[in-house]
């Protein structure tokens, strides 16, 4: 698998996730869209999905890493880099 | 008092058991009313560990067990006091809160904190008074107090300390971030993981596997192995007094409480 389509598997297990957690259509998730305003989340939901993708990609997110990630896509780059 | 039901916090003693349950909304946060609650506990624990050898602490919000001091709350006395006055009130308060978290951790029992969700600050600090912490996998932890400009102020760091090595609690400390239960795990925080919303129940099994045991080599062993750390507890209340007296704290505070950011639980 190349980089690539490894980057766009995590971003895919990513969207996945996040629309069976938060009980979404799939197809309503947007790689490039702001998963706030997408998921309808605040911010104590938005440590809930860091915790299951912590524990779903077996990482460790620091928090401050994710200070202004906003987008699906992003995010998939921030857990790439530390697989 | 075998039962209480209390604004911020219940408990009642079961099969041998004292389950003392968080339950103020949003999210336990830790206020004054909760802590003349948790003096009324502290008052009745010699009387309650005749009846009972495990205490069990854990929340009933599907949010998490506390997100700490009731910030909000903090700041109004700021507000009212001024940020030089308000030093004084705060040592009193945390002389009261330590007295608390100083029962707890020294209990005539076995205590278990079965923890999930939002495990933060002061609540962090509660359940670090437990001789075990039981965590679901949905857990989280952290010490933000210093994007506050202040430090854990209910005995956090020396029970970490006390509990940890030194390397882990400066990172915790120093950077703020939040962590979850299998970091926990690997830190040695958490003595068991297990599945969401298994918590309570594995602490209940924990906590009746205890009742086979003779109390008085279980307190001893208690004694033996975890000494409070009490003059490092007496200089964090210190440390803690010195900064809170400064306005870059009132910044801090008035800065959370009117945040209309999406994430202002995260540092």
């Amino acid at each position: 698998m190349t980089p690539m389509e490894t980057a766009e598997k995590t971003l895919d297990e990513i969207l996945t996730l996040a629309a069976a957690h938060f009980k979404m259509p799939r197809e309503k998730l947007l790689p490039d869209e702001d998963f706030f305003k997408a998921l309808g989340i605040d911010s104590l939901q938005t440590l809930d999905l860091l915790t299951k993708l912590e524990n779903h990609f077996r990482v460790e997110l620091p928090d401050y890493e994710l200070q202004g990630v906003t987008d699906f896509r992003t995010l998939a780059g921030k857990i790439q880099a530390r697989l | 008092m075998k039962e209480f039901h209390g604004q911020t916090l219940s408990w009642v003693v079961t099969n041998g058991i004292v389950e003392l349950a968080l339950h103020r909304e949003p999210l336990n946060e830790i206020s004054s009313v909760t802590l003349e609650e948790l003096e009324k506990f502290v008052a009745v624990l010699d009387g309650l560990s005749r009846e009972a050898h495990a205490l069990i602490l854990h929340s009933t919000l599907k949010a998490g067990f506390c997100a700490g001091a009731d910030l909000r709350e903090l700041y109004g006395w700021i507000e009212e006091f001024g940020h030089v006055e308000v030093a004084n009130h705060a040592r009193e308060y945390l002389e009261r809160i330590h007295h608390v978290m100083n029962s707890l951790d020294a209990a005539p029992l076995t205590t278990i904190a079965a923890v999930h969700g939002v495990t933060f600050g002061g609540g962090f600090e509660l359940a670090l008074t437990c001789d075990m912490i039981i965590a679901d996998k949905m857990a989280r932890f952290a010490f933000p107090e210093l994007r506050l400009g202040l430090i854990p102020g209910y005995g956090g760091i020396p029970r970490l300390k006390r509990d940890l090595g030194n390397a882990v609690v400066r990172d915790l400390l120093l950077t703020g971030r939040s962590f979850n239960t299998t970091k926990a795990q690997q830190i040695g925080l958490v003595s068991q993981v297990v599945g969401e919303g298994e918590g309570l129940r594995a602490a209940r099994a924990t906590a009746a596997q205890m009742s086979k045991f003779d109390r008085t080599a279980a307190a001893a062993a208690k004694r033996f192995i975890k000494p409070i750390p009490r003059e490092e507890l007496r200089q964090e209340i210190d440390i803690f007094c010195e900064l809170i007296a400064r306005p870059a704290v009132r910044a801090g505070l008035k800065k959370f409480v009117e945040s209309t950011d999406a994430q202002p639980y995260l540092p």
